[in-house]
């Protein structure tokens, strides 16, 4: 094996394992991410985040428009406090409200944004005004038993 | 007398961690001699090579080489060292992975900021020297025993070394080969006005050829001189090594218990 | 009372053998560093690194891509097995994907390449040394490791991750053969749910990561193990076993702790 082709050889290594590492970035992985966008960030308060976690989506109309940086407690008002990165080209009014959804039945949590009418739009650091918490299971079944209760407390004094 | 020595050791010892193999010897290399230090297998001589070339250093006394004192030495100092020091190792010891070329060349391509070119020409003076400049795009492997030695000697001349150090040059060959290497050994010597100290146990080959001879053995010098004064030395060492007798001061037997006990005769008598 | 000297024996003999490996371990470490500042050489005439990258990396391509196509394959059918029980069969592509570049891509292949490259490695510069190639390299003034060791060091380190990442490639690409093309998984959802779940931070990257980590400890193995072989014939036999073993070892080990620190313990 002379040097000009051992040279040769190793060049087309390095650049298959280049070419590899590239596939797996952009074919395999989501490369397209925020990682490069201009963002800005708006706070949201719940009662309850339930599942959310960082870096979950933060959709719209069911399209990714940003991701969740940090969760935070609120030692004063006992409120989940949640910071939003949200890309710069989407700008939302200042009445828009911020859910926390379920994708599926079981799967990850995520933060769903309903667009508002105030003709002015959130900047940078400010809060969100309405919010709706996580649903929680065990309140829901016990909702769910209360109401069958009353029911049929109200069906027997209805007789 | 002091400054045309080429190597002076003093009342050196040495051991290996706790097994001593070199007890207080003393010796005087002089400029330009063919020097052989000649003993049995283990009585130390490889070891007092390795002390002179600086790969090991004495455990006490001191080794002077080349006008440094081996153990006073700083890695830089060692290295500068062994590039005015020729080693051909005991089977060659070239570099597998490249050519005859390249193994001589190597010295000059590490240490020298020489043109390819005029590397080349000294590549092929050097090859031309041992008569090996035919085969030098051959791979080491390609080679028998004796030209394998013979590329191992142009490379340890390869940057023109004052001191030349052979271990065991003489082993495994055939007796052209033999012969063939014991002249080159006195050629290189006086073509490059350098000293030779030659490791060996083939006295045939060797008493011929150098200046000076010493004996060795269990770690001493016993014995040293000029090729006849040593064969008149009167030592019986130096007698029963040169004659290759089998009995002597080196027995045969090694020792062991009464044969007749060995073999359950004494009991029945 | 009768067991009390062989049993005293064996203690002897594993204190020994602790002491002994505690002191080796140290040994190696010294080695570490000063193979680490004596590597200007390998970088300064790359075209030595150059060489080692050839024999370790290049030579290791074969025994790289094949495993990792029948890796992804595997995965594909034993994956599509368990998910389509669940009606989840579309998550194929996920599965195969997690595993290969969380897990399997650095993992499989570091063990390849020391099974491979490793070996060679050790039983070259145990030869080297029993040859006394090394003792003649440094009578020439020349320090062996600087100019044999650390490039055999590097082009372990360099090849490395890139065998890594072409092991995960073409185990998608064996995942997407057997699940999509024989199996008859739908083509979008496979590369659509593969590209939502698999994240270039902390999915690929960790997996770089950890073919760099199990990189330095596969080839610093090797390259001890070779220097610090005994020059006979058994000892250089010996060291080549003991580097496979060593190094199979450290990289399942490796693995555990990269991958507790990296998958587990952050949101």
């Amino acid at each position: 094996m002379n040097r000009s082709a051992i040279d040769l050889w190793v060049g087309v290594f390095v650049a298959l394992g280049l070419g590899a590492l590239l596939f797996l970035a952009l074919k395999v992985g989501n490369l397209a991410s925020f990682s490069t966008a201009q963002t800005y960030q708006v706070e949201a308060r719940f009662a309850n985040i339930g599942g959310l976690k960082v870096r979950a989506p933060v959709k719209s109309a069911g399209v990714v428009v940003g991701r969740v940086a940090e969760i935070r407690f609120d030692n004063e008002s006992y409120e989940a406090v949640a910071v939003l990165t949200v890309d710069s080209g989407y700008k939302f009014p200042r009445d828009t409200s911020a859910k926390i959804l379920t994708s599926g039945l079981l799967g990850e949590q995520y933060i769903g944004l309903e667009a508002g009418a105030d003709a002015r739009m959130l900047a940078g650091g400010e809060r969100m005004r309405i919010t709706q918490s996580a649903v929680v299971l065990e309140n829901l079944i016990s909702q769910f038993l209360f109401s069958k209760a009353a029911e049929g407390g109200e069906a027997k004094s209805a007789k | 007398m002091a400054d045309t020595d080429i190597a002076i050791i003093e009342d050196l010892s040495f051991a290996y961690d706790r097994r001593p193999v070199l007890h207080g010897i003393g010796l005087r290399i002089a400029r330009g001699k063919v020097v052989a230090v000649m003993g049995q297998s283990g009585c130390g001589k490889t070891t007092l090579l390795r002390i002179i070339s600086a790969a090991l250093m004495p455990t006490q006394g001191s080794a002077r080489v080349l006008g440094s004192v081996t153990s006073e030495l700083d890695r830089d100092g060692l290295y500068a060292l062994r590039r005015r020091m020729g080693m051909l190792f005991q089977f060659g010891a070239l570099f597998t992975d490249m050519s005859v070329f390249d193994n001589v060349a190597f010295q000059m391509r590490e240490h020298t900021d020489l043109p390819e070119d005029a590397i080349r020409d000294l590549v092929l003076l050097k090859l031309e020297a041992v008569g090996l400049r035919g085969a030098a795009q051959r791979m080491p492997t390609e080679l028998s025993g004796g030209m394998a030695r013979r590329v191992a000697l142009a490379r340890a001349i390869a940057l023109d070394p004052q001191l030349i150090l052979y271990d065991e040059p003489f082993t495994g060959l055939d007796p052209i080969a033999l012969g063939v290497i014991a002249r080159l050994v006195r050629q290189l010597n006086d073509s490059l006005g350098a000293t030779s100290i030659i490791v060996t146990h083939d006295v045939a080959e060797t008493l011929p050829l150098v200046d000076y001879v010493y004996f060795m053995a269990d770690g001493r010098v016993v014995a040293e001189g000029t090729a006849d004064e040593v064969r008149r030395s009167g030592v019986a060492f130096v007698e029963q090594f040169v004659s290759g007798a089998i009995d002597g001061p080196v027995p045969f037997h090694y020792p062991a218990a009464g044969y007749q006990a060995d073999l359950g005769l004494a009991a029945a008598a | 009372m009768m067991l009390v000297a062989p049993l005293r024996t064996a203690l002897t003999r594993l204190g020994a053998a602790v002491t002994a490996g505690v002191w080796r371990l140290g040994y190696a470490a010294r080695f570490f560093f000063y193979l680490l500042v004596h590597s200007g050489t390998a970088f300064r005439r790359f075209r030595l690194t150059v060489r080692e990258i050839y024999f370790a990396g290049v030579l290791s391509l074969i025994i790289i891509l094949v495993s990792g196509l029948f890796v992804g394959m595997v995965l594909a059918l034993q994956g599509y097995e368990t998910l389509q029980r669940y009606g989840s069969s579309e998550a194929l592509g996920v599965l195969v994907a997690l595993s290969l570049v969380r897990e399997l891509g650095p993992v499989v292949a570091g063990l390849l390449f020391a099974s491979r490259a490793g070996s060679a490695i050790t039983a070259e510069i145990g030869l080297m040394k029993a040859t006394e190639q090394l003792s003649a390299m440094e009578m020439m003034a020349v320090d062996p490791i600087a100019r044999v060791v650390a490039p055999r060091f590097w082009g372990g380190v360099i090849s490395m991750p890139v065998l890594a990442a072409l092991f995960s490639a073409m185990g998608i690409f064996g995942g997407y053969l057997v699940g999509v093309v024989l199996i008859g998984v739908d083509e979008g959802a496979f590369w659509s749910q593969m590209q939502a779940a698999v994240d270039v931070r902390n999915d690929i990257l960790n997996g770089v990561i950890k073919s760099v980590v199990f990189g330095v400890a596969v080839t610093l193995i090797a390259v001890f193990e070779g220097y610090d072989a005994p020059p006979t014939a058994e000892g250089v036999s010996g060291a080549t076993t003991r580097t496979v073993v060593t190094s199979s070892l450290a990289i399942l080990a490796l693995d555990f702790v990269l991958t507790a620190l990296m998958f587990t313990g952050g949101a």
